[in-house]
């Protein structure tokens, strides 16, 4: 086909403008507000448009031209074809509220394998320090761990959290942003094809086994329990989520028996992976709170009897909310879902 | 005679098929670094105009406050923007960059939230050294982010009519007594070797007179190894006078 390029552009110019108008209204949301004449124009400047780059793309012409219709073409297409919704709105707070726990059970069995790699860590740091008490340096990373837990017992008792004082906010928003860091880093290291995920939980296993044992064979086994349980009980599940995501991220990149090509299936997770880090947000928000204002106040201030007790019940209701909240609306997604293989 | 630039491929329902240009790894850091001293300056400003003052008022909460603040713009800054602005940042507005998705699609809030969270992998263990490395070697320069939540930062080209000033001014084209071999040379000639053609003919001034002889020579030589036109329509042409003659058909001037 031959072209003038000049009078072309002089012709089409005017098109192409109004067709950014339309782009740029569309941008800031007015897309909702066109009326059928408005989204009839439109549509009309897109195969305009579509069908100057088609009578371009014949031409040895200005690559710079074709360039920019080109681009003019995928922001319209991008708004004419998208049939997927934006996404979770803020809207959806109580939304995600249900999809958390639905999105954790339908990855139950990566979560499995989180725990058991993790207990698996904690029986082997168990082990180490019963078989050999002078690798708690080694196993340890903490220097404030180091110490007997009879003088950190004594040292507690004799502070009764006043160290704190003054401090608890700070000391607060420092966990949380801290071990929300932490939480998307193990699951960013699913990229690795799962193995960083999992040996970091190895490892975080080994640390809680090699503390719990150290308290342990002290006889400080309430003392343990009532300063890790009321924060650690959310902390120590968020973490275990986290690492579930990590899972399923590197689950996606394998494609172990699946056929589905792996952009398409890294497409699929993504809400998952959203959801899942969100709710691991939320829960060390939580804890960060708990652990400063409430875990660091020992017996004679909080009783260990109250502070276990808490622990448990806030355990126990995690525990509720994972396993029973949205499951209505799970059955009903599987009776409306096709029955398959 | 030029590198074939890597390219995001788009092919519509209407059968119209388009190219973006993703955006290399060298630009994409100039952006970041833009986004990176933003970061930094509300970080200082914020520091020095609000939290140095709450800090003197109430000490624990001003400071729990600014690590909060800090944390969450240093995790959200790009989250927010691109999600707000359509895949750009205040970085990659400057330099004329936008995230998009894979297909063409508009972004989903999970590919946001996703290729911005794993900017932790990608900037181990400094400057961004694993996504960078990961982004040279992918066929659209994508990050780990990237490749995970399926987008891609391409360039944004501005519109500028074509400048054919000094082009087609003479009154006789020898070539353009050949309108089916016109045809053939259209078909086999990219728009990218036509502007080498045309820039070449716009800055003819500029070259050094050995220089522009060798290089109308090798572009005649390459335009003619594309289609040849017959002896007695290019017996009388210099190299210059054929490639202006074939730039001017192509353009039609």
């Amino acid at each position: 086909m031959i072209l003038n390029i000049d009078k072309f552009i002089a012709e089409e110019l005017p098109f192409w403008e109004e067709l950014e108008t339309f782009l740029r209204l569309s941008g800031k949301g007015s897309a909702e507000h066109f009326n059928l004449e408005e989204i009839r124009r439109f549509h009309y400047l897109y195969q305009r448009t579509s069908s100057g780059l088609g009578r371009l793309a014949t031409f040895s012409a200005e690559p710079e031209t074709k360039g920019y219709l080109e681009n003019l073409i995928a922001r319209a297409y991008a708004e004419i074809h998208e049939r997927r919704s934006p996404g979770r709105s803020l809207r959806g707070a109580q939304r995600l509220f249900r999809a958390f726990p639905q999105t954790f059970r339908r990855h139950l069995r990566a979560f499995c394998l989180v725990l058991v790699v993790t207990l698996a860590g904690a029986s082997f740091g168990v082990v180490v320090l019963i078989k050999d008490p002078a690798s708690k340096a080694v196993l340890l990373p903490f220097s404030h761990l180091h110490i007997s837990p009879e003088e950190r017992v004594a040292g507690e008792m004799e502070e009764k959290g006043e160290q704190l004082s003054g401090h608890q906010a700070e000391f607060a928003s420092s966990l949380m942003a801290h071990n929300i860091k932490v939480a998307i880093f193990a699951m960013g290291l699913g990229l690795t094809f799962g193995v960083g995920t999992l040996i970091s939980l190895f490892y975080n296993g080994v640390i809680l086994g090699a503390v719990s044992v150290d308290y342990i064979m002290a006889g400080q086994g309430a003392f343990l329990t009532g300063w890790l349980l009321p924060h650690g009980s959310v902390e120590i599940p968020a973490f275990l989520v986290a690492g579930q995501a990590g899972l399923v991220l590197a689950k996606a990149l394998i494609g172990h028996g699946d056929r589905i090509p792996p952009g398409q299936r890294l497409r699929k997770i993504l809400p998952d992976l959203t959801v899942l880090i969100g709710g691991v947000a939320v829960m060390l928000i939580w804890a960060g709170l708990l652990e400063s204002f409430f875990s660091q106040y020992h017996a004679p201030v909080i009783s260990y009897g109250l502070k276990i007790g808490f622990g448990v019940a806030e355990l126990l209701l995690l525990m509720l909310y994972l396993g029973l909240v949205g499951r209505r609306t799970d059955s009903r997604r599987d009776s409306s879902q096709p029955a398959s293989g | 005679m030029y590198q074939k630039k890597k390219q995001l491929r788009i092919r519509t329902p209407e059968g119209i098929s388009f190219a973006l240009e993703p955006a290399s790894p060298l630009m994409r850091f100039f952006a970041w670094s833009i986004d990176t001293l933003v970061i930094v300056g509300v970080t200082l400003f914020l520091q020095q105009v609000i939290f140095s003052h709450l800090v003197k008022v109430a000490p624990d909460f001003g400071n729990a406050l600014s690590i909060l603040v800090m944390t969450a713009l240093y995790l959200c800054y790009a989250m927010c923007l691109e999600w707000f602005w359509h895949g750009r940042t205040l970085g990659k507005r400057l330099f004329r960059l936008r995230v998009m998705d894979s297909n063409g699609f508009h972004l989903q809030l999970s590919q946001v939230v996703i290729r911005n969270l794993l900017r932790v992998i990608d900037s181990l263990p400094l400057f961004y050294l694993v996504g960078g490395a990961a982004s040279f070697f992918s066929p659209l320069y994508q990050r780990l982010g990237d490749r995970v939540a399926n987008t891609v930062v391409v360039k944004l080209p501005k519109f500028s009519s074509p400048d054919l000033t000094g082009i087609g001014e003479q009154k006789f084209n020898s070539l353009r007594a050949y309108p089916h071999l016109l045809a053939r040379l259209r078909q086999a000639i990219t728009p990218a070797e036509a502007d080498i053609g045309l820039q070449a003919l716009r800055r003819r001034d500029t070259f050094d007179d050995r220089e522009r002889t060798v290089l109308f020579d090798k572009l005649a030589e390459h335009f003619k190894a594309k289609c040849a036109f017959p002896e007695e329509a290019v017996r009388a042409c210099s190299s210059e006078q054929y490639v202006r003659n074939i730039v001017e058909l192509l353009y039609d001037t």
